[in-house]
């Protein structure tokens, strides 16, 4: 009961750690009993938060069309997700005849493969990190854009000319926003001074970066969401998919479980994306701070660290999901002209912005 | 929690999505026909395939992309140390983005970043 009072994951750890020590005395056997329960712990937390992600959107949809949304399956709709996945796990998963039938397969895999192993340097809760990589921020900015080959790849070897088409442009869409999304992480890496998230979140103990520094990491901060909305495909920037226009995109010809993966990398990198957003602007599981005001910090403290990492990320991919339902999707160039003549000239600014800012100590 | 985290993310993700896929190809009735192979396209016989030359703008975008990626890597490590430096690492970085800031200049005045 100790464990839970203390809301601390490391205690948690330690308690299962020791449980496990009592019961397996062989070292090696122990180490891989223990990375089997974090790796099945793992993929249980994921298809739940896909889950929890799908009904969501449905929902956040159903809110913003001022409709009911799903509601006959389970109470209040919320097992329908479950209901779909049960149905596309007993779709029959074609594969084309003229498909390259090996890298039609692989593609699915390889999204999901990109997707997940970002989750290593993201801080869930204090002293909750799978791994606290010294470059954080480079590995993350470099694997998420795997998924450009994982959908290439998709695109490519369906030989579908729907799918060919939509694989480009999203190749175009994801390498050119990279450099927006890049150009603003870096603007909060020269203020914390490191590249590692643990470092990031506790640079932000007396104040979240985008109250400490004010007007430039603000733009940052939107200059981030709106380039990294155009990594993970989303509406309006989803010209990948463009059910209307390319019936699909990259995934037209995968049915069932293949399909799925697809779905459930694209909700991993939405919550991956907040998360990231979360920590770098918003102090991930920092609470609210005002340097020098130790009574209230210490009121603040009191709500768990886990609470307010997963507040503010879901606040972000409910403001992203609000995007999808208000805003037209773009067509080709302007979704060019967008990045390389708007958001890439003023993040570059920026960042000059930021390091003399930095530099002079004008942040608070 | 070292290293083997990646691994063990990366064997996750293995297990997880070729589970899933094995999975649905033992529960999942099929009965394959030859129409269920085409390609699909609209209700309509495919023409061709679609392994063809095709436009050349999103070449032009990559290789712009790949100038400003290789800056991006060396801000990197920039970023990290410019506060303890100061003055001259912000001047250097100046210098530098000048250079590329020309080079986007110079794509946008050529035309290459209008879509055609």
């Amino acid at each position: 009961m100790k464990i839970l009072l203390t809301y601390s994951f490391s205690s948690l750890a330690t308690y299962i750690h020791n449980l496990l020590a009592e019961l397996i005395t062989n070292s090696l056997l122990l180490q891989v009993t223990e990375m089997v329960i974090l790796g099945v712990s793992l993929i249980a937390f994921l298809v739940v938060l896909c889950f929890f992600l799908g009904y969501m959107e449905r929902k956040v949809a159903a809110f913003m069309e001022i409709r009911l949304g799903p509601n006959r399956v389970g109470p209040k709709g919320s097992m329908q997700i479950v209901a779909d996945t049960l149905k596309l796990l007993l779709k029959e998963g074609l594969t084309p005849d003229s498909a390259d039938k090996f890298l039609f397969n692989l593609a699915p895999v390889i999204m999901v493969i990109g997707s997940m192993m970002v989750i290593a340097p993201i801080a869930f809760a204090k002293d909750f990190q799978l791994y606290d990589i010294n470059i954080g921020v480079l590995y993350v900015s470099a694997v998420s854009s795997l998924g450009v080959i994982g959908i290439l790849m998709a695109g490519w070897s369906s030989n579908n000319k729907y799918s060919l088409l939509g694989a480009m442009r999203s190749g175009a869409q994801i390498v050119s926003y990279e450099l927006s999304v890049g150009l603003s992480l870096i603007s909060i890496v020269v203020l914390s001074g490191s590249l590692s998230l643990g470092d990031i979140v506790r640079s932000q103990e007396n104040g979240w970066w985008i109250i400490k520094g004010h007007i430039p990491v603000i733009i940052s901060f939107v200059i981030f969401i709106i380039a990294s909305t155009a990594e993970i495909n989303r509406a309006p920037f989803d010209m990948a998919e463009a059910e209307q226009e390319l019936t699909g995109g990259f995934h037209t010809e995968y049915a069932g479980m293949k399909f799925a993966m697809f779905l459930l990398s694209e909700y991993i990198n939405l919550f991956v994306v907040s998360a990231v957003a979360a920590t770098l602007f918003l102090g991930g599981w920092m609470p609210f701070h005002i340097g020098g005001l130790d009574g209230f910090n210490h009121i603040m403290d009191f709500i768990p660290s886990s609470v307010w990492f997963f507040s503010k990320t879901f606040l972000i991919i409910f403001i992203i999901m609000q995007f999808r339902w208000t805003f037209p999707r773009l067509r080709v160039d302007q979704l060019l002209t967008l990045e390389w003549k708007y958001l890439l000239p003023i993040s570059m600014v920026n960042v000059i912005l930021v390091t003399v800012m930095a530099i002079m100590g004008w942040h608070f | 929690m070292g290293s083997s985290a990646l691994i063990l993310l990366l064997l996750c993700g293995i297990a997880f999505a070729g589970a899933g896929i094995l999975l649905s190809l033992a529960v999942a009735k099929t009965k394959k026909n030859a129409q269920k192979g085409e390609t699909y396209e609209c209700g309509i016989p495919t023409t061709g395939t679609s392994w063809i030359q095709f436009n050349v703008g999103y070449y032009l975008f990559a290789l712009i992309f790949l100038v400003f990626d290789v800056e991006l890597v060396f801000m990197y490590p920039w970023a990290t140390v410019v506060k303890e430096i100061g003055m001259p690492a912000l001047f250097e970085i100046l210098v530098f983005m000048f250079i590329l800031f020309m080079g986007l200049l110079y794509a946008w005045k050529k035309g290459a970043l209008e879509w055609k």
